[in-house]
């Protein structure tokens, strides 16, 4: 990182150090995987300290996601080619990856609803992921995925009603019969 | 039952993304759709659901140690061969993100579920236009004044042609954003009803007019003279196809 002088290796610190739980998170979410989210996580903080001149003022979260953002979708497209045109068909997506029966086992709330989420679309996964955990507004979201405020809002409802539906045909059955037994 | 109308301004009131005037509209829609009501219970619930399981994952502590390391190396590189490397590695990285922005923008092998998108999106910002403020930046049925607008806010050329003698009377224009790139949007109105011509420079061949429906909205989509076209509206199919041909023999 020595190709900052002291003065911007400071404002990296104050300003983008604090957003290492955000990129994480994000990381983790959009990977699917703890392990390679630490290894994502971390090369995207290398190259945000690269880009870190062309960084000027603003909202250096939005700025951080952005760049985990293409550093999570470059990884994936490399390590992970299968799913990156699984990505087009959500349908095909669904069936592939939340039946009754994987949800079931899934077992509490918690993993229940972090199965469900999941196995969203990518697309539909990164918004509610912003919005719903990171607490972003629209147009933090807009900024950090380069996609229109508009969309943004009907990714949102669609990725919210897929996922109700996901939890409510499997999770909310399984409690019931476990509840009747 | 879902109530269409009202789907997105309910994402907006739920989020508090709604300006005031819209999120009282939205209040008294409310008042009277049992199914915006019941799906406002259902978010509100799915939200709490959320919350409680503490899905946020914070970095672990191992991470911010091996963070702190790249930002302090232990044993520096000499003076001498610094600029040099970061020169490279800046030209790399630079390569790269031009590589993930072109990724971006060229569809590959999902060409067709890339126009559905791109329809999709193509859509909402039509959606957008009519819900949200003046539909034009620039307001006239001049030509010249038309193109001298766009000319002047865009590093490329588009055609500008009025037909009002066709029954597509030119409205004005304005600026929108796709996928991050300017477009320029066209606005016409035929019979009452606006239409919104998308267009952008691409570097793909010719193509025959595409055409698809989404959301009650007719789309004809077609390139030429590396610029392509996208028509969006709730008029008939065959008036955005008419349109397609005036400006295609005109540009």
């Amino acid at each position: 990182m020595s190709e900052l002088d002291l003065e911007d290796r400071l404002r990296f610190e104050q300003l983008v150090l604090p957003h290492v739980d955000a990129a994480f998170n994000f990381a983790r979410w959009l990977l699917r995987s703890r392990p390679d989210a630490e290894d994502v996580a971390q090369e995207a903080l290398l190259r945000a300290c690269r880009f870190f001149r062309s960084f000027h003022g603003g909202d250096a979260r939005a700025w951080l996601l952005q760049i985990v953002r293409n550093t999570c979708y470059s990884w994936l497209e490399k390590n992970r080619p299968m799913e990156q045109s699984m990505e087009f068909d959500e349908e095909l997506h669904l069936q592939a990856c939340v039946t009754p029966e994987t949800l079931a086992m899934a077992g509490d709330d918690r993993k229940c609803l972090i199965l469900a989420l999941e196995t969203l679309p990518p697309r539909f996964r990164e918004v509610l992921v912003l919005r719903e955990l990171e607490g972003c507004s629209y147009k933090e979201i807009a900024a950090i995925t380069s996609i229109p405020i508009g969309t943004v809002m009907s990714s949102l409802s669609r990725a919210r009603r897929q996922l109700h539906s996901a939890l409510a045909n499997s999770c909310h059955k399984e409690k019931e019969v476990v509840r009747e037994v | 039952m879902r109530c269409e109308f009202a789907d997105s301004l309910l994402q907006g009131y739920f989020d508090g993304e709604l300006n005031a005037p819209s999120a009282a509209a939205f209040e008294r829609h409310l008042q009277h759709c049992i199914a915006c009501a019941t799906e406002l219970v259902d978010l509100d619930l799915l939200r709490d659901r959320l919350q409680l399981a503490q899905l946020y994952e914070p970095a672990t502590a191992a991470l911010r140690q091996k963070i702190n390391a790249d930002l302090h190396p232990i044993a520096p590189l000499t003076a001498a061969s610094q600029p040099l490397l970061w020169q490279w590695l800046a030209a790399a990285a630079a390569l790269l993100f031009v590589a993930v922005v072109l990724g971006r923008v060229s569809p590959g092998l999902h060409s067709d579920d890339y126009q559905a998108e791109l329809a999709g999106e193509i859509v909402d910002a039509h959606v957008r236009s009519l819900r949200s403020g003046p539909i034009t930046e620039i307001a006239s049925g001049d030509e010249r004044i038309v193109k001298g607008w766009f000319d002047a806010k865009l590093k490329f050329a588009i055609p500008v042609r009025d037909f009002a003698n066709e029954g597509f009377a030119l409205k004005g224009g304005r600026l929108d954003v796709m996928e991050g790139r300017s477009v320029a949007v066209l606005v016409y109105e035929r019979n009452g009803r606006p239409i919104n011509v998308f267009i952008w420079p691409s570097r793909e061949p010719d193509t025959s007019a595409r055409t698809g429906s989404r959301q009650g909205f007719q789309w004809v989509d077609w390139r030429k003279g590396k610029t392509e076209f996208c028509a969006v509206s709730d008029a008939d199919r065959v008036d955005l196809e008419q349109l397609h041909h005036l400006i295609n023999s005109s540009a």
